[in-house]
């Protein structure tokens, strides 16, 4: 058996510098309003202490405002859900910090980025702000991350029968980095994903198999080109499935040889 | 949905490398004649006063040609683990029973091969570029690890870097179960390694928990940590006829802060209690503990207060950094490691370089080595950003 039963997809967040928002994302991708002509102020991590919330990193405010949108999409407490979050890259920014300090004066680096430039950034700002004593995970998979992280927090919630919120992001790098790293704009998107309770709840179903990237299904809509420079951009086929109400399969990238074929059931 | 229950994995296969030495028979012998890895700090242009756990002939030995994308000193500890005590021999077998799709691969990390960015910055081009052999865009991303073992191992199936600072590579046993429980895979190899690196030993001594000399864990005049690199590896499957045993797991997070634990331990205590709950264990039967036991302050305070409030005086509990260091996403793989060498050698290791011991301390924590059969050990990571995991492992019946 290489598939998972059905789960339910109970709150759905997308935050893009030109898409800030899943409200304006759908309608971009289903073609009924363009994006902002703008690019939008990064969003306020309001989870944090006040002191907190103009140093957080960009990863930390991306992934908390995402993560606490699908939580009240949800209708589910924050305190009360484990949590995947994952990243291409992590913080681009605070790595260029650290490797361009290392290499002229490495003993003033500060202690603040220091900590921050841990994977589990975002995770541990986020267990803190809302008090959850709950697990939660950080994971990295390269171009296959979303994926990853969607598969790790459906077993979860098939294993042991609890609610789990996967949160997804990468940001803009910064630096000599960037031109091994290369990633532009905020993209972070959020799932709430718990056991099924009813018959009108949307449902995710997913199977593991092998395949190649030729299987792999492309972006399609008008979203497509806005993030097509952000690491994470992988993840967007499975929102464009999302955005509409009727159903339907996507196919993403779990390794080289693996794929995550994802089923969703349509929507009211 | 019915819940799926957890049961047993079998640990068929497992190494570990790392300061104190290559493999499991070295590791022993390093355990058994109090031997440390720890040597004065050498890494680096201008090295900070400290010891480190280094582990030798790194610089030296470059990866085989076919995987020369993925070079970099952090793979090259990471090879270094897979060809010992015959692993990637155990994994080609398992390849062969179950499939190359059917085996994940799970390895936790803190820094994967960032010492190769850094090291690119010292050599940047006139026009701001990368060296050109460092324009290898994986080594560049924490999932260069990940991806290399999944490469080298020849496997096809899920790969996933897990990185939660020093409670990575314990964390890789719980994402392991789900996936073999779920079904997702019938065997997985997890792990972990970090190497030296300057964002770690920079970065730690920013935060004051840098020790300039050898670390003593749970010594009333501990000054801190010292940083060791190390590659661990164990091969997880559901169905086996013999191995040890991974009994359970729990993981919980602090909610504390950012690099502090909870001063109470919450977030360990529900670890520990949620991995004696899934193994179906009683603080009674738990015969062996490798503590986190970094020889920080406040680390080893909560710690030995929750083994002192929980534990019967009889269960013996030590830390090994003393041996290897505080070797951080690899930590969890590498004490996993030495928990079950304790079990099948009857050597539980003492806790090295400790004079007098804080006065936090019950009589579980141990100075000095001692030779008892024991079946039941638990395992105790606990990390930067408040993320812990406690491991229970065994030998033997499992009634």
């Amino acid at each position: 058996m290489s598939a998972l039963p059905p789960i339910a997809i109970e709150g759905v967040a997308f935050w893009h510098t030109r898409m800030p928002g899943w409200t304006i994302a759908r309608a971009v991708i289903r073609g009924e309003q363009d994006a902002s002509a703008t690019p939008a102020p990064r969003p306020t991590p309001g989870l944090l202490a006040p002191t907190e919330r103009r140093r957080a990193p960009d990863t930390v405010a991306l992934a908390l405002e995402v993560a606490a949108r699908a939580c009240e999409a949800a209708d589910r407490s924050p305190a009360q859900l484990r949590s995947v979050f994952a990243s291409t890259y992590g913080d681009l920014g605070i790595s260029d910090y650290m490797c361009a300090t290392l290499a002229g004066t490495p003993t003033l680096i500060s202690p603040t980025k220091f900590h921050n430039s841990v994977h589990n950034a975002a995770a541990g700002y986020w267990s803190i702000g809302t008090a959850s004593h709950a697990s939660y995970t950080a994971i990295s998979a390269y171009r296959y991350t979303f994926a990853s992280a969607v598969l790790e927090a459906a077993t979860q919630v098939v294993c042991d029968e609890q609610p789990v919120v996967c949160v997804a992001f990468d940001v803009e790098a910064k630096g000599p980095l960037g031109t091994v790293a290369p990633s532009t704009g905020l993209l972070g998107v959020a799932l709430v994903l718990a056991p099924p309770r009813g018959e009108s709840q949307r449902t995710l179903a997913l199977r593991v198999e092998q395949g190649s990237a030729a299987d792999i299904t492309q972006a399609r809509s008008g979203a497509a080109a806005l993030v097509a420079e952000n690491a994470l951009a992988p993840c967007l086929p499975f929102f464009e499935a999302l955005a509409h109400s009727t159903p339907a399969s996507v196919v993403l990238a779990l390794s080289d040889h693996c794929l995550l074929h994802a089923q969703v059931s349509g929507s009211q | 949905m019915s819940t799926l229950k957890f049961r047993p994995l079998r640990v068929t296969a497992y190494t570990v490398c790392s300061a104190a030495g290559t493999g499991r028979a070295a590791t022993l012998s390093a355990l058994v004649e109090r031997r440390s890895g720890l040597t004065p700090n050498d890494f680096g242009a201008s090295p900070l006063a400290t010891w480190i756990g280094r582990v030798p002939g790194l610089e030296e030995q470059a990866l085989p040609a076919a995987w020369a994308e993925w070079e970099c000193r952090n793979n090259r500890l990471a090879w270094r683990g897979l060809v010992t005590d015959d692993f990637v021999d155990a994994v080609a077998a398992a390849r062969e029973r179950y499939g190359a799709e059917r085996i994940a691969v799970l390895i936790g990390t803190s820094t994967a091969s960032i010492g190769a960015s850094e090291d690119a910055y010292r050599r940047l081009e006139s026009d701001g570029r990368y060296p050109a052999d460092l324009r290898r865009p994986i080594v560049h991303t924490p999932h260069s690890l990940g991806d290399f073992v999944q490469h080298a191992l020849a496997l096809r199936g899920i790969a996933v870097t897990v990185a939660t600072a020093c409670s990575s590579s314990a964390k890789v046993f719980g994402q392991a179960e789900r996936l073999i429980r779920a079904g997702l895979a019938d065997a997985a190899v997890v792990g972990g390694v970090d190497t030296l690196c300057g964002s770690t030993l920079f970065g730690f001594n920013s935060l004051e928990l840098i020790a300039s000399e050898r670390c003593r864990p749970f010594d009333v005049a501990r000054h801190g940590i010292n940083i060791g690199e190390a590659a661990g590896f164990a091969l997880l499957e559901r169905e086996a006829g013999s191995g040890a045993w991974l009994l359970g797991y729990g993981e919980s997070s602090d909610a504390h802060h950012m690099s502090a634990p909870h001063p109470e331990g919450v977030g360990a205590r529900r670890a520990l209690q949620d991995a004696l709950e899934s193994s179906q264990l009683t603080p009674a039967s738990i015969d062996y503990i490798n503590l986190h036991g970094t020889a920080s302050l406040k680390n080893d305070e909560v710690e030995a207060r929750l083994v002192a409030d929980l534990f019967p005086s009889r269960t013996f509990a030590s830390s090994t950094k003393g041996w290897t260091g505080h070797t951080l996403g690899a930590a969890g793989i590498v004490e996993a490691a030495i928990s079950l060498i304790a079990l099948e050698s009857g050597w539980l290791p003492g806790t090295l370089n400790t004079g007098q011991l804080d006065p936090a301390c019950g009589p579980q924590i141990r100075r000095e080595n001692e030779q008892r059969r024991a079946q039941r050990a638990l395992s105790f990571s606990f990390g930067f950003g408040g993320s812990n995991c406690v491991l229970a492992l065994g030998r033997g019946d499992l009634t």
